[in-house]
């Protein structure tokens, strides 16, 4: 074998250096992003409850917007009672948005840890944010 | 050895019997829906088998009076004002009688009425032939005969606009947002690629409101239920002759016009 050992060395020099990402992250996960449900809005409320459970939310939201969407606009209905009886107008700007006021601080971190990039808001409105 | 028919349909039935409650477990898992949770329509919600619009042209006197109306209905749906006839979005327009009923002009009819704009909008007729193409069913009839759009499902195809016979149906040839003066937060803006009408603002009539141009239109523009006796328009139109627009297509619009000059002679 020709030039066996420089052969080898390369080798061993592409292997670290295609698995030194992997390697270098091992063993120290992504953290999840701090979400902020700090909005004046939530912090007006008695009870700090969301739509649904936060593991419901947290795992079905984007289902249940789905549900909403096809609700209110394709049979008219815009009012959802959640499992303990309580009422909301279906929207997603008016009452999600209206509650989670900060966007970016709250869906966006998420999204932007989980790579998910909502192709809603280039016609919903996102809420105004304040300056943090 | 092959098996015998006897075996082949037990193992049949066995597969059969498998697959089904296979399925049933994962539509189960699939089963997002909270526990318990219900969707009604608002108690305050107007609701008619099918919503018509008589409109009074008698009543539309000077260039205000129009433009009150559409402003009302842009400004709540952030319709842009692209501001050339190209791009041009819009949801509730005139035009002249001419081009508003066509084949229904003479050279002698009142000067008052050949130069007087007519106020044009989404028909949202009987049979819509804008249903009928949409590959998506982005729009698609309501029950109460709204002729609907949801933007969700629209592909930008504009097969729509290819056979609406009114020319009722805009595309977004541009990002719309840049064009609109003040967003109204509560409702979203379109985006590049989708086509977009009138919807008889479905949303308000969900909230127990009229229409936004029918509110501002001081008694120029009735709206009720074409299919109740008893209702406004159908007092309206059996009190007077009104026309349709293109009636010969067949598309039987719910939009009817009282035609008067409302003493605009010399307009
Ligand atoms: C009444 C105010 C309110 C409304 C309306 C509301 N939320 Fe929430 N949301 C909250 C609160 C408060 C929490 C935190 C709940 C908890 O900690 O138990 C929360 C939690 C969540 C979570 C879970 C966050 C996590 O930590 O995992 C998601 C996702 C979420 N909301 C999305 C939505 C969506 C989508 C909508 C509209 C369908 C919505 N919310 C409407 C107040 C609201
Ligand atoms: C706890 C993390 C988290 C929070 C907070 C969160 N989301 Fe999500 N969201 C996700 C994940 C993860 C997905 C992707 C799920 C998938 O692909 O199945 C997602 C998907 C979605 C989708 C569907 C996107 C698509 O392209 O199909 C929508 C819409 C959505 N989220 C809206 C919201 C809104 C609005 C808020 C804030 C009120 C919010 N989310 C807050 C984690 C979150
Ligand atoms: C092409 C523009 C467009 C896009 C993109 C879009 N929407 Fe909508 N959406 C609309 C319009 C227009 C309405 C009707 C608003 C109304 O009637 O209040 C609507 C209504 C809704 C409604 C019900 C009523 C309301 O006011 O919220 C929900 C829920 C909704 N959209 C969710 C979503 C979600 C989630 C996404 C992203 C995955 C999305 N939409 C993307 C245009 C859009």
């Amino acid at each position: 074998m020709y030039d066996g050992g420089k052969i080898i060395v390369g080798l061993i020099i592409f292997v670290g250096l295609v698995t030194f990402p992997i390697l270098y992250n091992m063993g120290k996960p992504a953290a999840m992003p701090e979400l902020k449900l700090n909005t004046p809005e939530i912090q007006q409320l008695q009870e700090k409850h969301c739509v649904e459970s936060k593991e419901y939310m947290r795992a079905n939201h984007m289902q249940l917007l789905n549900d909403w969407r096809d609700w209110a606009v394709r049979d008219g209905k815009r009012v959802y009672v959640n499992s303990e009886g309580k009422h909301f107008t279906i929207s997603l700007q008016d009452t999600c948005m209206h509650c989670h006021s900060n966007k970016k601080e709250f869906c966006d971190r998420c999204h932007t840890y989980a790579n998910v990039k909502p192709y809603c808001w280039s016609c919903h409105l996102a809420p105004k944010e304040k300056e943090t | 050895m092959s098996i015998n028919r006897r075996e082949f349909l037990k193992l049949a039935g066995f597969s059969t019997v498998m697959g089904l409650t296979g399925s049933s477990v994962v539509d189960e898992l699939l089963k997002t829906k909270a526990e318990a949770s219900q969707v009604l329509v608002d108690e305050k919600a107007l609701s008619a088998k099918r919503w018509a619009m008589v409109i009074d042209t008698s009543k539309f006197k000077t260039e205000e009076d129009y433009k009150s109306v559409i402003q009302a209905c842009h400004s709540i749906h952030n319709v842009p004002d692209i501001g050339n006839p190209k791009d041009e979005v819009k949801w509730i327009w005139t035009d002249t009688y001419e081009h508003t009923f066509p084949g229904q002009e003479n050279e002698y009819i009142p000067e008052g009425i050949k130069h007087k704009p007519f106020l044009l909008l989404c028909n949202h007729c009987y049979n819509p032939p804008c249903v009928r193409v949409c590959p998506t069913k982005a729009t698609f009839k309501r029950k109460d005969g709204i002729v609907m759009m949801d933007q969700h499902r629209c592909i930008g195809c504009r097969f729509c606009m290819a056979a609406c016979p009114f020319g009722a149906r805009s595309f977004n040839w541009r990002d719309p947002r840049p064009f609109i003066k003040e967003t109204n937060p509560e409702y979203p803006t379109r985006t590049k690629g989708v086509v977009e009408k009138c919807t008889f603002c479905f949303e308000r009539l969900a909230r127990g409101l009229k229409p936004a141009c029918v509110e501002k239109s001081n008694g120029g523009l009735i709206f009720g239920d074409l299919s109740d006796p008893k209702s406004e328009v159908r007092k309206v139109l059996s009190a007077h002759y009104t026309i349709r627009r293109k009636p010969e297509i067949g598309t039987q619009p719910s939009v009817y016009y009282i035609i008067g000059t409302g003493g605009n002679e010399n307009a």
